[in-house]
């Protein structure tokens, strides 16, 4: 398969701290409109790997592909920019903003207006300003937080702050979302909403998805294709099923 | 009536107070550093109202000028001596504001000289009487000034593009960059605003005393920045209550003559009271240690 039809391509990708390699030569391929999972146990370097996909942390070898070009050392605005987008393990929305400025930041990008505009109120102000909140608002309807539309984003209940995050990211209009850990800290029917969330904005949005999960009852029932970490390097990947029965996985996991 | 008069002096001068604690305020907000230079972009918006007013001779040109100037300079400043130490210690970029405010005060010195400039086209005359009451036109002015300043600051910040993202970036900068905002930019734009606000400060202060030298940023440099800390660092609702209070504070005491010779002690005085109190000042928010 070359390079140009996949979504996201990393080669040998690896970064050191100091006598750590807390991600070692990790070859990963996504396919467009794939659900992809990745898995390890804890400190098994999956943030890590977001942090090196987002240009948080430069790699100390190895190369990342989105959508063909050659997106590594580039810094985070770019790589958002070029349409890669992501949520947060310990969710880091704009706590002072409400829900629906949280997505007006998200839309940043996509509708112009200048600060002189701004300051001077002249006529693209207001009518980029309209745009901001009708887009922002359509957002928040397909993940149904109209509801919640005015609410500090600190005030919401914590699962639609993990939604509302999701509707951030997918308001930088990207080709690929990375969602780390979406379902830390909820209960079942939080998490069992969340897949379906999952599923519908894969759909809804035709969406490449990258998640990092330790809850296995979401992992198996939505990711088509698994990579398992563990101390950085690849411990298995494949289709879910097959990696999950993997004794190796299991023993990582488990223990002997 | 006296006491009156002395309300609306602290008004007007506390809007000046203001009007310069939100460029320490933002600037704390969004970039995270204390910009100790931030009074003499002042004394400098001085002299570039002051060099028009020689050759134009007419106050509105060299308003005009001096935030230009100003938000030119700030700018600058921030692109050539702070950008390079975004990341780097607190102390390093504290110790380099100082330097820039020594320096900008010596080039003015070198400029100007050391003797004090009477930019007086600048005043205003006359006063409004309502019976035995009576208003100088500067103090109105002055509150106009601020209302004005501060609601459309207000407006910028809550409905706009970039006022969303000065937030955003303020609370969270390694999250707003990781949704394509360009901080970089956010932090010139905010250094650019705050030196706008202190081209018009100097405007006001100038017009009130028109007595201009290389640091007449300097005391309302230290007492607006008092004020920012008193309202909450990082608040901008908190630097406008923190400037009216100690404009208020400051000119009632002026005003009583057996406690007029204490008034500096009196305002900072209130500072420590009102942190031993409020630590995070008056709408700061108090933040928790992660643990």
């Amino acid at each position: 398969m070359s390079t140009q039809e996949l979504v996201l391509k990393t080669e040998h990708l690896s970064i050191q701290f100091g006598g750590l390699r807390a991600v070692d030569d990790v070859n990963l391929e996504i396919k467009k409109g794939e659900l992809y999972g990745l898995i390890g146990p804890n400190g098994a370097g999956k943030t890590t790997f977001f942090n090196l996909l987002t240009g948080v942390y430069k790699p100390t070898s190895g190369r990342i592909f989105h959508n063909g070009k050659n997106i590594t050392g580039k810094s985070p605005i770019e790589i958002n920019r070029g349409g890669i987008a992501r949520t947060f393990q310990n969710i880091r929305l704009f706590k002072n903003l409400t829900a629906i400025e949280n997505v007006m930041v998200g839309l940043a990008n996509q509708i112009p207006c200048n600060v002189a505009e701004s300051i001077f109120r002249l006529p693209r102000h207001k009518k980029s300003e309209k745009e901001f909140y009708d887009r922002a608002l359509a957002l928040l309807k397909v993940f149904q937080l109209e509801e919640y539309k005015d609410y500090l984003a600190a005030n919401l209940p914590y699962g639609k702050q993990r939604k509302l995050e999701i509707a951030r990211a997918m308001a930088t209009n990207p080709t690929l979302l990375l969602l780390d850990e979406p379902a830390a800290g909820m209960n079942p029917s939080e998490t069992q909403e969340l897949m379906d969330d999952i599923a519908f904005v894969r759909r809804e949005f035709d969406m490449t998805i990258l998640l990092i999960e330790h809850d296995m009852r979401l992992v198996s029932g939505i990711c088509e294709k698994l990579t398992v970490l563990n101390f950085g390097t690849e411990l298995a990947k494949g289709e879910t099923a097959e990696v999950l029965a993997n004794p190796a996985v299991i023993k990582a996991y488990l223990g002997d | 009536m006296n006491f009156l008069t002395a309300l609306f002096n602290g008004l007007s001068s506390g809007g000046t107070y203001a009007i310069i604690a939100i460029g320490y305020t933002m600037v704390y907000g969004i970039a995270k550093m204390l910009n100790f230079a931030h009074g003499d972009i002042i004394m400098a918006g001085g002299y570039a109202m002051f060099t028009t007013l020689l050759l134009v001779g007419h106050p509105i040109p060299a308003l005009c000028v001096a935030v230009a100037f100003c938000v030119a300079l700030g700018v600058f400043v921030e692109r050539f001596a702070y950008r390079p130490l975004r990341g780097a210690s607190p102390l390093a970029v504290l110790i380099t504001a100082i330097g820039v405010s020594s320096l900008l005060q010596s080039l003015a010195q070198i400029i100007f000289g050391a003797g004090s400039k009477m930019p007086l086209q600048l005043q205003v005359s006359g006063a409004l009487k309502l019976g035995a009451f009576s208003i100088h036109y500067n103090t109105l002015i002055t509150l106009a000034v601020t209302v004005v300043l501060m609601v459309a600051l207000t407006l910028f910040v809550k409905y706009s593009k970039v006022g969303r993202a000065m937030v955003a970036v303020s609370e969270d900068r390694g999250a707003a960059q990781l949704m394509g905002v360009n901080t970089n930019a956010i932090i010139a734009v905010t250094f650019g605003i705050g030196s706008a606000l202190a081209a018009v400060a100097a405007y006001l202060m100038l017009m009130k005393a028109p007595s201009l030298t290389n640091t007449l940023g300097a005391m309302p440099g230290i007492k607006a920045f008092t004020a920012a800390v008193i309202g909450g660092i990082g608040s901008v609702p908190g630097a406008m209550l923190g400037g009216i209070l100690l404009g208020v504070i400051e000119c009632v005491s002026l005003s009583i003559p057996a406690i007029a010779p204490f008034t500096d002690a009196i305002e900072f005085a209130v500072l420590i009271v009102i942190l031993l109190v409020k630590p995070a000042g008056l709408l700061g928010k108090a933040r928790r240690e992660k643990v």
